[in-house]
């Protein structure tokens, strides 16, 4: 034994004195923190660099390829060429006249006087704005409700606070023929049974993303019930606010009564104004719990870029002042991706295949379980259907989508995995080059 | 307690405690909610920051501010041009890449491989943050958790603290410390203790943070004092974090010199980097980390979970800045070359101003602060009965009667330190000529009275 124990020592002793000779120190101890132990794995990295390997027409990721409105731009290069000011830094927690801005629009759509200074945090895009959310509200423990279909990053950044995410899923109504994002119901008594002494959070997104799901008055209050009596909050993402279609109207959870003191709303200005490489975004809630975002950002990040958020801010007193008139952007804007709704619907259509008609945001899912198609790929079986079927649409065809169950909890996405979002947010001739991959497979089977 | 007295209890506290939101249909304390929605753990004890404080308090046009560390000097034309034709060009408006956009990825493997000596994978070794202090909050929630300890050299940049602290982990500081008997005090002059450095690593000691050039004492270490701390690293088999946002900030007789190119610290170390400090747009908050694969592939998990990507038109920009100067590397065009040698010259005129005004600056050997003792002007401030430090008083007093911002010194120190600063201030001397000619015009106006 005593020999044994010499010589694993000794063996000890010598890798650890050959790396120092060789200079290659790995780290004998764990390096990485807990909190990043399976969250690694993110879609967007693995999709959007293999549509970028195969130079895939891209309806997959959500940006749009046309370029944001003349005003916006022109609010950007009036910001670049301003006083020197415009290139230091600014308010931590926002730019003066964006949080002036921010304030003066949403109270009227609100219904609340909202402090520019206690009740808006500006943060880099909505993703940092979920980031601060979670991290000031979410402990160790606490339970989380999350909606399926969601956007993806609610999950890891739950794990990352050390919070347990609790799904419950927007369910096809009974009977229907599901062909709108409408007819995706959640039901009250499901939502109901989630809720644990632990739930901390309900988190919804309006209109939602992949679905399109605009809820209703009455959805929303049903929740909105549900969070006063079992005294929770409400994260809402509603980054989509503007893009609502065929009448249907966005309404804001946190304009229903004894909801503005436990709605986090957040917004983007990328989707908002079709700038999303800006990357600013804003928190909108009750002074009390926005102070402790500010908490987490000023110990995360700090400050958010001075100029993108000036242009921001020329932009929503444009937008205050052409609030309900048809030139305004947030009226064109929904105007201009209603035809291309239409024409993307069509298009899948015409191949055979069952569109769910969104009534709002960026996007729309296929069923593909009609599809009859041999993969061809050895290497992962593990991985659910429309995973592989994305990228075999990407390498074999040239067309980039994004696989809806990547938006499904772990232990749902074998469930739904047969459906694929396209993005609607292109130039018609990158919806066209789309339609010739569709029809031209279509003629081959 | 029957219904009814429940709903009155609740409306009297509601009443009493809050304005009633007439939209309200329901009777929700805001008491109750209140304690049920507090903050989370993590943040505990964090919500205050020299920052917040000072920065509004220097807000004031009449305040001449040579306080928070930005340029009132304008950024090179060539950086402002670039960001405009970027923001015109349609896809520069939209998501780029999240760990980093890929032509700036590309011009920091090559401005940094030149300056390393070493080959650096643009897309594995280099993540792009959200300014320096982005890059220091992804190096923590990434490789710092409960249990670790990081070892802190005082005075440090004020966030190192409460990042460590968010990530669960205890800081444990360790003073810089002021050779005595010099008439001329430069940042050289202070030192860190060798025992007492080596006292400061244990098993749990996960890693040490330095910073050089030091904010705010700006001092450049040496390439024996990174040895000594290399040193350690390697016997306990510490991390090192190390801050250069002020890298290129080096005056005249001193060299700047990354620990990760000392043997055995690429595997070990992330260095942390600012295109604000570096091309004077603190407003374009852009920073990166450079490192080994192992890991900064953690510091992407984090990034891709917080923000996911950085402002496009911006990383294009600085990578543009970046190519033009490194084709002009050791030029005196060059732009890390020649705002150090515009800065010497700020550095000396400030020094000068304040010798002038009785005051004992520490000279700089880098960066754009410069920390000033003010025993000499012996100001009573006995009668400000706050529990504040005396930096804390002495600045706020001097931006109130004074009208002379600058910022606390025990800002930047742990409780057990704070006596040994607590008589030093901060100036930034990144600052147009007038506004330093003004604040000399106080300072004299002062020393006369």
């Amino acid at each position: 034994m005593g020999v044994i124990k010499n010589l694993a020592a000794s063996l000890i002793v010598i890798r650890q004195s050959s790396f120092r000779n060789n200079h290659k120190i790995i780290m004998s101890r764990r390096l990485h923190a807990r909190r990043t132990d399976g969250v690694d794995k993110n879609v967007w990295v693995e999709f959007t660099q293999l549509a970028a390997d195969y130079k895939a027409v891209n309806l997959g990721q959500g940006f749009p390829d046309f370029s944001p409105p003349q005003f916006i731009q022109d609010a950007f290069c009036k910001a670049i060429s301003g006083g020197p000011q415009m290139h230091q830094y600014t308010r931590g927690f926002g730019h003066p006249p964006l949080v002036k801005n921010l304030a003066k629009f949403f109270s009227r759509i609100v219904g609340h006087d909202i402090d520019p200074l206690e009740d808006i945090l500006v943060t880099v895009g909505a993703y940092q704005a979920l980031f601060c959310a979670f991290q000031a509200l979410v402990d160790e423990g606490d339970e989380v409700i999350i909606v399926e279909p969601f956007f993806d990053c609610y999950q890891p950044m739950v794990v990352m606070a050390g919070g347990k995410a609790v799904y419950v899923p927007l369910r096809p109504r009974e009977g229907s023929t599901v062909l709108s994002s409408g007819d995706w119901i959640l039901s009250a008594e499901e939502l109901a049974s989630k809720i644990t002494s632990r739930t901390k959070a309900i988190v919804i997104n309006t209109p939602n993303n992949p679905l399109g799901k605009v809820y209703k008055t009455e959805e929303l209050q049903m929740i909105a019930d549900l969070c006063i009596r079992h005294n929770l909050l409400c994260i809402s993402d509603e980054v989509y606010e503007w893009l609502t279609y065929d009448g249907a109207k966005h309404v804001k959870i946190a304009s229903l009564p004894g909801m503005w003191e436990r709605t986090v709303t957040i917004g983007s200005a990328g989707k908002t104004f079709s700038a999303t490489g800006w990357k600013v975004g804003w928190v909108i809630s009750s002074g009390h719990l926005i102070k402790h975002m500010k908490t987490i950002h000023q110990n995360s990040i700090y400050h958010c870029a001075t100029a993108a958020q000036e242009a921001v801010a020329h932009g929503f007193e444009r937008e205050y002042e052409m609030f309900g008139n048809p030139e305004s952007y947030f009226k064109q804007l929904p105007a201009m991706l209603h035809h291309k709704r239409k024409k993307l619907a069509s298009c899948l259509q015409s191949v055979g295949l069952q569109p769910i008609m969104p009534e709002g945001g960026y996007f729309m899912i296929t069923d593909i379980s009609s599809v009859k198609v041999n993969l061809n790929d050895q290497s992962n079986t593990d991985e659910p259907f429309d995973f592989r079927f994305v990228k075999w649409l990407i390498k074999e065809k040239g067309l980039a989508t994004i696989p809806v169950s990547a938006f499904y909890s772990p232990e749902h996405r074998k469930e739904f995995d047969k459906y694929i979002r396209f993005c609607f947010v292109k130039e018609d001739s990158t919806l066209d080059a789309a339609e010739d991959i569709l029809r031209k497979w279509s003629q081959q089977e | 307690m029957s219904i009814a007295q429940q709903i009155l209890t609740c409306s009297r506290f509601a009443c009493r405690s809050v304005p009633i939101n007439s939209r309200r249909r329901f009777c929700t304390s805001q008491h109750i909610m209140m304690s049920r929605h507090t903050h989370t753990k993590r943040i505990e004890g964090l919500d205050q920051n020299v920052w917040v404080a000072f920065t509004s308090l220097a807000a004031d046009p009449s305040v001449v501010n040579l306080g928070q560390g930005f340029p009132d000097i304008p950024p090179p034309s060539y950086i402002k041009e670039g960001l405009a034709k970027a923001a015109s060009e349609d896809r520069m408006n939209q998501y780029t890449r999240g760990f980093g956009h890929p032509s700036l990825v590309k011009a920091l493997s090559q401005v940094y491989g030149k300056v390393y000596g070493r080959q650096i994978d643009p897309f594995k070794e280099i993540l792009v943050t959200v300014g320096g202090y982005g890059s220091l909050f992804s190096t923590m929630q990434a490789l710092v958790e409960e249990g670790d300890e990081v070892i802190i050299i005082e005075p440090f940049f004020d966030c190192y603290v409460p990042m460590v602290r968010m990530a669960g982990a205890k800081p444990v500081f360790i003073p810089l410390r002021l050779k005595p008997g010099k008439k001329t005090i430069t940042s050289a002059d202070w030192f860190l203790d060798p025992d007492e450095l080596s006292s400061k690593f244990n098993s749990k000691t996960k890693a040490i943070i330095i910073n050089t050039p030091n904010n705010p004492i700006g001092k450049i270490f040496t390439r024996d004092e990174l040895q000594m701390i290399a040193d350690l690293c390697i016997k306990h088999d510490t991390l090192c974090f190390s801050d250069e946002v002020y890298e290129w900030l080096v005056y005249k007789g001193h060299q700047h010199i990354k620990i990760a190119t000392l043997p055995g610290m690429w595997d070990r170390t992330i260095t942390i980097s600012s295109a604000g400090k570096t091309f004077s747009v603190t407003g374009w908050k852009l920073g990166w980390s450079i490192g080994p694969e192992h890991l900064t592939k953690h510091l992407q998990t984090v990034m891709q979970n917080t923000l996911y990507t950085c402002a496009t038109p911006l990383q294009e920009a600085v990578a543009q800045g970046l190519v033009l100067n490194y084709e002009l590397m050791g030029q005196p065009e060059c732009y890390f070359t020649s705002l150090a040698e515009e800065l010497e010259v700020k550095r000396d005129r400030l020094a000068t101003i304040l010798q002038e005004a009785g005051m004992t600056p520490v000279i700089p050997e880098g960066g754009y602060f410069m920390l000033v003792d003010v025993t000499s002007l012996n100001l009573d401030l006995s009668h400000i009965t706050d529990d504040e430090a005396y930096d804390y008083k002495f600045v706020k007093w001097m931006i109130k009667e004074k009208k002379l911002a600058a910022i606390p010194v025990t800002a930047f120190v742990g409780d057990e330190s704070k006596k040994q600063f607590e008589k030093y201030i901060r100036f930034c001397f990144i600052k147009q000529d007038s506004t330093l000619e003004a604040a000399g015009n106080i300072l004299k106006n002062w020393a006369k009275s």
